[in-house]
């Protein structure tokens, strides 16, 4: 990810970005600073007793493990004195490379003084929102891996929503039809037909590959909703699978806290973390991967090396295309075990956007999907806290986190070069 | 852009036929040198054959006479093809059959004039407004918000005001990602689809406090507005106001008259589509593109507000969750199969309207749900995107100016 602005090469660019540059240090201070007032004001002022943080649950081995105790006052005042010396430091000499690691650190420390102030005078089971969290992420990051293969390949996905709805769908009709091993099977192959769609008309026809996406997600959810309506409802019987249930894993399930949350959890979690592996390997250290990225970035270089870029580009799409089914038969298989109508309910967007916020490498669309789980757990979780905050705001945060990326105001993210863009052989 | 024309051949099944190969995406919708045989033949063949695939889908879909197929072939066949009669018969008495179907036909139609010209408008100056969703509900909040609110003037002048409003609250919501194209290259597919949740979720939150809520209630619904400050309805004009045809309406044609006049008559219009389709040109001949993607977002994002005005002032009356449906995404269905030309948005607005108008009549009638007319919609924008399809399908010589249809997004942060 190699930021190659006009900077480098225009002088008169250069001193624009250098204004650029000083302005958004600026910027960065005066948020440590809000940051501290907003610590300082609201979470250790508004603080009223001990924050009790539940690490284990009754069922677990160790149960008795301790909860995690924290004075929510004191603590908010010393994340205050934290944030401010930050704030200092940046003013005075800032973090240089090491910037943005500073800012994501503070801001996982302002959320715990958050928590902590929400959770101030009462308990809360830190163990059950995390496996929240875990367990929300998974659509989002089976669904981003699935972008991250087609875009890494030069084919813009827009589709993923609808690729997650019609695995939803198919996985819990064949689920329940035969079983559910075979339901996630089809899910996948579901998947990869839309994702085959999307490649041909983008390839074959060369059709906008964002027009394609739309119309996809507007077909499927039209196609679910229709079948839902006119068949599964005189036909209960098929829309009623059997789930995959929850499975500890020995040993790793008993670690305490990490255990219950990580690794108690059902197939299509353990699914997410291997793929994620697999994805990472595949791209990044193998000669396939290299193709890939070739043909997302110069596709007429890859060809010229003898790389078949329309065939990497349809093979990519559509094992995107299966990831993303079987993310949807997360919703039906691996959740409640019935389709309702547009049940991913815009996953498939927060999905692409982690795509962006992990700058389209595996392992960081896990993180992004595991920031954007953590704030899908926490507004339900918090409505029992009662905090006062409205669970709106922590539903946008998503996409507000996503639109100040694209716009570089923090970091910036590029993707592939040649993406969206049809290839013809010359 | 120039690299890519050049890169752009036909790739269809057929030798070209003398096909204008470097046609873009941008020439295509906008319809530049399609003459009208093409222009009204691949919309209907595309039309005919997305109702024949749908057909296909109600037949396939209809379990029982399924299992029937084993025993009596014949029989069951013959239900099939009841089923689908019965359906489009509904979908033709819904949408044209009767004066109150055709009243309801316009009803339909009128909010996706608005927010196909939404998508359309953007498309000419060469950006792709995915957010006419989002900007639809600001406007329908704001208008709500100044029609249910401000109290001690006339109706009307409440009423005028409250469509205002509805301007504004769409184009602060298509400014923002005009801005942050023009500032920061951020692409506006991005900016736009994040908006649209962003709007979504802050509707939801709005329609709980204060400043809309029925003062006692807890639930997320808006006042409701005065008599006086709604849009009057139309039907009063042919003696029958059962009629739920409203003033939108004309406003809407108001607003494709203007759009037309503004594309092909204004020195802006020009300007939007000199940017759309040679940015580069567009400079060097001394237009400001930046300030142009700002102007036409905006304009983009106060036409889909006032769609979300006029489904709340002519309509429903008060706000309330998903008020806005999926109507910014059925704007560019309507965009693409108008070709981006305002009167073609008129046209497809009023198909897509009696599809949907019929629906609901085929729905209630027969128990094929409503939910088709989404797949009818997507699969006429794919065979008007895709041409080659319709001519492998219907063996037709199209004329030359149907070429393709490509691409006119680059990446996300180009």
């Amino acid at each position: 990810m190699v930021d190659v602005t006009a900077a480098t090469i225009d002088p008169s660019a250069r001193l624009v970005a250098g204004q650029v540059e000083r302005r958004r240090a600026i910027g960065y201070g005066i948020f440590y600073f809000a940051m501290a007032s907003i610590t300082a004001l609201v979470f250790a002022l508004g603080s009223d007793g001990d924050a009790r943080f539940g690490l284990a649950r009754p069922q677990d081995r160790f149960s008795d493990f301790p909860d995690l105790v924290i004075p929510a006052a004191t603590f908010g005042w010393l994340l205050a004195i934290v944030f401010a010396g930050l704030g200092a430091a940046q003013f005075a000499a800032g973090f240089g490379r090491m910037r943005n690691l500073v800012l994501g650190i503070a801001l996982a420390l302002f959320v715990f003084g958050f928590l902590s102030w929400a959770a101030s005078g009462a308990s809360f089971s830190l163990v059950g929102m995390f496996q929240e969290t875990v367990l929300r992420t998974v659509p989002i990051t089976l669904g981003a891996l699935a972008g991250v293969m087609c875009e890494r390949a030069g084919i813009i996905n827009i589709a993923i929503e609808g690729m997650l709805l019609g695995g939803a769908f198919v996985g819990a009709i064949v689920g329940s039809a035969l079983n559910s091993w075979v339901g996630l099977f089809a899910a996948g192959a579901s998947g990869a037909l839309l994702a085959w769609v999307l490649a041909w008309l983008a390839i074959r026809f060369q059709v906008d590959q964002i027009i394609i996406g739309v119309v996809i997600n507007i077909f499927v959810l039209g196609l679910t909703s229709f079948l839902a309506l006119r068949v599964l409802t005189e036909n209960p019987d098929l829309n009623s699978a059997t789930i995959f249930r929850r499975y500890s894993i020995p040993i790793l399930g008993d670690i305490p806290f990490l255990g219950p949350v990580l690794f108690d959890q059902n197939l299509f979690v353990y699914l997410s973390y291997a793929l994620v592996v697999v994805v990472t390997y595949l791209l990044f250290s193998t000669r396939w991967g290299l193709r890939v990225r070739a043909v997302g970035e110069h596709p007429r270089a890859a060809d010229t090396l003898g790389v078949n870029v329309l065939r990497v580009r349809y093979i990519n799409v559509m094992l995107g295309g299966i990831i993303a089914g079987v993310g949807g038969a997360y919703f039906t298989l691996g959740s409640v075990g019935r389709f309702d109508e547009n049940m991913t309910g815009g996953r498939g967007f927060i999905a692409l956007a982690a795509v962006i916020f992990g700058r389209w490498h595996p392992v960081g669309v896990f993180a992004a999907a595991l920031v954007f789980g953590f704030a899908d757990a926490l507004q339900q979780k918090l409505a029992i806290l009662q905090t006062g905050i409205p669970s709106e705001f922590l539903l946008m945060a998503p996409y507000l986190v996503t639109i100040v990326v694209v716009a570089g105001l923090v970091g910036r993210s590029r993707g592939p070069a040649a993406e969206g863009q049809p290839y013809v052989k010359q | 852009m120039s690299v890519e024309d050049e890169a752009v051949t036909e790739p269809g099944p057929e030798p070209p036929g003398g096909d204008g190969g470097g046609r873009s995406l941008i020439d295509e919708i906008s319809g530049r040198g399609v003459d009208l045989r093409s222009a009204v033949l691949l919309p209907f063949l595309a039309v005919v054959t997305a109702l024949l695939v749908s057909g296909l889908i109600i037949a396939l879909s209809d379990l029982d006479s399924l299992r029937l197929l084993d025993e009596d072939p014949l029989e069951a066949i013959g239900d099939m093809l009841d089923d689908i009669w019965s359906a489009y018969a509904a979908l033709l008495e819904g949408s044209v059959g009767s004066l109150r179907a055709i009243s309801e036909t316009l009803t339909s139609a009128t909010p996706l004039i608005f927010t196909g010209l939404a998508v359309a408008l953007a498309f000419k100056a060469g950006l792709f407004n995915i957010g006419a969703n989002g900007q639809l509900l600001m406007g329908g909040m704001a208008a709500i918000a100044v029609g249910t609110r401000v109290t001690g003037l006339p109706g009307p002048l409440v009423l005028v005001l409250a469509v205002l409003a509805g301007l504004a609250g769409g184009a602060v919501w298509g400014f923002i990602p005009g801005l942050l194209r023009a500032r920061t290259g951020a692409h506006e597919v991005i900016t736009t689809i994040m908006l649209n949740f962003v709007a979504l979720n802050l509707t939801l939150w709005l329609l709980k406090t204060r400043l809309f809520q029925v003062p006692g209630r807890d639930d997320p619904i808006s006042r409701t507005l005065d008599p006086d400050t709604r849009f009057p309805g139309l039907g009063g004009l042919l003696d029958r106001s059962d009629l739920r045809v409203h003033f939108g309406l004309v406003l809407g044609v108001a607003a494709v008259i203007i759009v037309h006049w503004l594309l092909t008559r204004s020195t802006l219009g020009f300007q939007f589509r000199a940017v759309g389709s040679n940015p580069d040109g567009a400079r060097y001949a001394g237009m400001s593109p930046a300030v142009l993607t700002v102007v036409a977002m905006s304009i983009a994002g106060a036409l889909a507000g006032l769609a979300g005005a006029n489904q709340l002032l002519g309509l429903q009356y008060r706000a309330f969750p998903g008020f806005g449906g999926n109507l910014g995404f059925d704007g560019i269905t309507v965009a693409l199969l108008g070709r981006s030309n305002p009167y073609g948005v008129l046209g497809a607005a009023l198909l897509f309207g009696a599809l949907r108008a019929g629906g609901q009549e085929m729905q209630a009638s027969t128990d094929v749900p409503i939910d088709l007319i989404l797949v009818v919609q997507a699969l006429v924008v794919i065979f008007i995107a895709a041409p080659p399809l319709i001519r492998a399908i219907w063996r037709v010589k199209t004329p030359e100016a149907m070429g393709t249809a490509t691409a006119t997004t680059k990446g996300w942060s180009t």
